[in-house]
């Protein structure tokens, strides 16, 4: 038994190593907990699939411990490489280590870790907010010719993502003196709270006279404010411009209908740049950034219907 | 008799004072806040808002007045929001097109929860607090699972109407708090079902000798706070047009209690104004409004929410009073302090 058990592994390994780019990842991903993390999972899949690379996929449930162990079992497993897209940022040290001593890569997607050895990961790949923020502003204040009388719809307030596209927008609007925000309000990031802030805005601003455009942190949120926007009698879009971070779905299918004028994609699609990385690992490269950064496309009416199109083929 | 009215006066008086002062402040920041223009049939303007947006935590906190009556409390109504907005969302999107179905399935879903709610509280005497956390924690991943862990959005004019229609110019989910009002106010005033319920919260072994059924009285109670949960969880989706389990309602079930407590209601039990209950949802929403109009950065919110309220609750409470109106005599003349302290003595014997 033992015999045949050993034959097997060695004809398995021989298979192995006859084709050159079939290696074994791991991926150790958060859970299913919003749209966009089940397209950045299923993008990782497609993404192994096509290049012929094995794929592992544990899915924590939103707990570090299950993720703890599924990336304790892909070094039991030998496999060539770990993807983890953490929980939290803590905690990550002692699993790591064993990595590293198992010799195996390890690469972080999306949140960060936080270790005192940054040499235990190879790099991080991960959307920058900032740029999100920047993108939406450029395009804004092109379209404007620089000048725009903005109300804001922030996220939560605190957050990561709220901080750094408020960053990214108001530094490019810093630029305009007669591009501004005159009045900002946080909206949670979801779709009620920004109908209702957005509603209450537009009275306090006489009836949204005056105002060019809304910037909302979120697809969500501008979603709520277009129907504010509407029920108000404006036409979102057109009388008001709308300008948003994520495109969704839904915000797609608005652009397309007119009511969003632009959406700047937070991208899911960190699996490809994932698996570059460590087919140059394995190619011989040790050396990389530590945050690779994937700045979002920007979706307008010019290209939105396409990407809907493409999504829906997929 | 007399003193008993001037009471009652009382506690109708401080909430409302409350609420008019907010009013003030609102118009002082911005002038346009008492603007109201009629629309495309329907009445515009931040009043108007503010009533509408106060629409689903005021159904709540009518629902919860009568729990927190009975010495309970519903931690689960804004759990039961997100169902019910996820069990409509469901049907629509399989393509039901009845809209009295659709509504029917949401209440039904609602009636469920407070079944099971009122089942915990009342015929197994788990404490309220606990029975329906239970609900509050597992409500919301019930609606998740409803909705597949997604936004499930829809178009239904229909139902839709629920949430952003008007009658008679005024926001459909205000003419929802009128009606459920006035059913749940003569329900409870004009027969003895209302001093059942005060009973049963103030003294319960009393009641119970009285031959009153505490059981089925709980049971009832729940099951009207889930029914009014279900509503609101339904104008919630209708206003978005699409059903959020992660956020419909969130946090929603403490400003309902916070209503009830600013309309004076004890959470001890025993007494309740649903009037007073609707007032403290408004108060609420028109500080949220407020808040939004000053300007102010958004990271003092809930700083200010919170001192606001505090005002407000303490204004209402009667040693409060009492030591502010022993201040002002002082102040006025000193020698006759212990007048004042043997006043004091006679109404805590009273």
């Amino acid at each position: 038994m033992k015999g045949l058990f050993k034959t097997l592994t060695l004809a398995a390994a021989i298979g192995i190593s006859a084709t050159v780019n079939a290696i074994t990842v791991g991926f150790a991903q958060v859970g299913s907990e919003s749209g966009w993390r089940t397209s950045f999972s299923e993008s990782v899949k497609a993404e192994a699939e096509k290049r012929g690379i094995t794929l592992k996929f544990s899915d924590a449930q939103q707990k570090q411990e299950n993720q703890i162990k599924a990336v304790r079992s892909f070094i039991a497993q030998r496999v060539d490489a770990i993807l983890i897209a953490p929980v939290v940022e803590t905690g990550w040290q002692p699993v790591l280590m064993e990595a590293k001593r198992a010799r195996i890569p390890v690469v972080i997607l999306d949140r960060n870790v936080s270790v005192t050895d940054h040499s235990l990961y190879l790099t991080r790949i991960a959307p920058d907010f900032e740029v999100e923020g920047q993108r939406a502003a450029t395009w804004l204040t092109e379209k404007t010719q620089g000048k725009c009388s903005i109300l804001e719809l922030q996220g939560t307030v605190g957050s990561s993502a709220a901080l750094g596209r408020m960053k990214g927008f108001n530094e490019t609007i810093a630029k305009f003196p007669e591009t501004k925000i005159v009045r900002s309000q946080t909206a949670e990031f979801t779709r009620a709270k920004g109908k209702e802030v957005l509603e209450t805005m537009l009275k306090a601003e006489g009836g949204g006279k005056g105002i060019c455009a809304i910037w909302a942190h979120n697809d969500e949120m501008a979603l709520g404010a277009i129907q504010a926007v509407k029920e108000a009698g404006l036409k979102p879009g057109k009388d008001i411009l709308i300008v948003s971070v994520d495109a969704v779905d839904d915000a797609l299918k608005a652009i397309v209908a007119g009511e969003i004028n632009v959406s700047v994609e937070l991208s899911p699609h960190l699996g490809g740049p994932a698996f570059d990385v460590i087919n140059e690992y394995r190619g011989g490269k040790k050396e990389f950034d530590k945050w690779i950064r994937m700045g979002g496309a920007v979706y307008t009416a010019d290209n939105a219907a396409a990407e809907l199109t493409k999504r829906g083929a997929k | 008799m007399n003193t008993f009215k001037n009471q009652n006066l009382r506690r109708y008086l401080w909430p409302c004072i409350g609420l008019l002062a907010l009013l003030v402040i609102n118009a002082i920041i911005a002038p346009e806040f008492f603007q109201i223009e009629f629309k495309d049939g329907r009445f515009y303007g931040s009043l108007i808002d503010v009533l509408n947006r106060a629409a689903p935590v005021a159904l709540l906190a009518i629902g919860m007045s009568l729990v927190i009556a009975t010495a309970g409390v519903d931690l689960s109504v804004g759990s039961i929001m997100a169902i019910a907005g996820a069990v409509s969302a469901y049907y629509i999107t399989k393509g039901v097109d009845n809209l009295a179905l659709i509504i029917g399935a949401g209440l039904i879903a609602g009636l469920i929860a407070g079944i099971a709610n009122g089942f915990l509280v009342g015929y197994m005497s788990i404490q309220p607090i606990v029975a329906t956390l239970i609900l509050m924690v597992a409500g919301r991943g019930i609606a998740q699972l409803i909705n597949e862990g997604q936004i499930v959005t829809f178009d239904h004019p229909g139902f839709a109407f629920l949430g952003t229609g008007s009658f008679l110019g005024l926001p459909f989910p205000v003419v929802l708090v009128i009606i459920t009002f006035a059913i749940v106010q003569l329900l409870t005033r004009r027969t003895a079902l209302g001093l059942y319920i005060e009973a049963v919260g103030a003294n319960p072994s009393a009641s119970h000798y009285m031959g009153l059924n505490a059981k089925a009285i709980k049971m009832s109670v729940y099951c009207v706070a889930a029914l009014c949960a279900a509503l609101a969880g339904m104008i919630a989706a209708a206003d978005i047009r699409g059903s959020d389990a992660n956020n419909a309602g969130l946090w929603l079930e403490l400003d309902a209690i916070l209503a009830v407590v600013i309309g004076g209601a004890s959470l001890m039990g025993g007494r309740f104004s649903i009037f007073l209950a609707i007032i403290g949802a408004l108060i609420i929403q028109t500080l949220t409004v407020t808040i939004i109009l000053s300007g102010i950065p958004p990271k003092f919110n809930l700083l200010i929410k919170a001192s606001a309220i505090i005002l407000v609750l303490l204004l209402q409470s009667p040693l409060f009073q009492k030591q502010l109106a022993q201040l002002k005599f002082r102040k006025s003349s000193p020698t006759n302090n212990t007048s004042v302290n043997g006043n004091n003595k006679e109404t805590k014997n009273a």
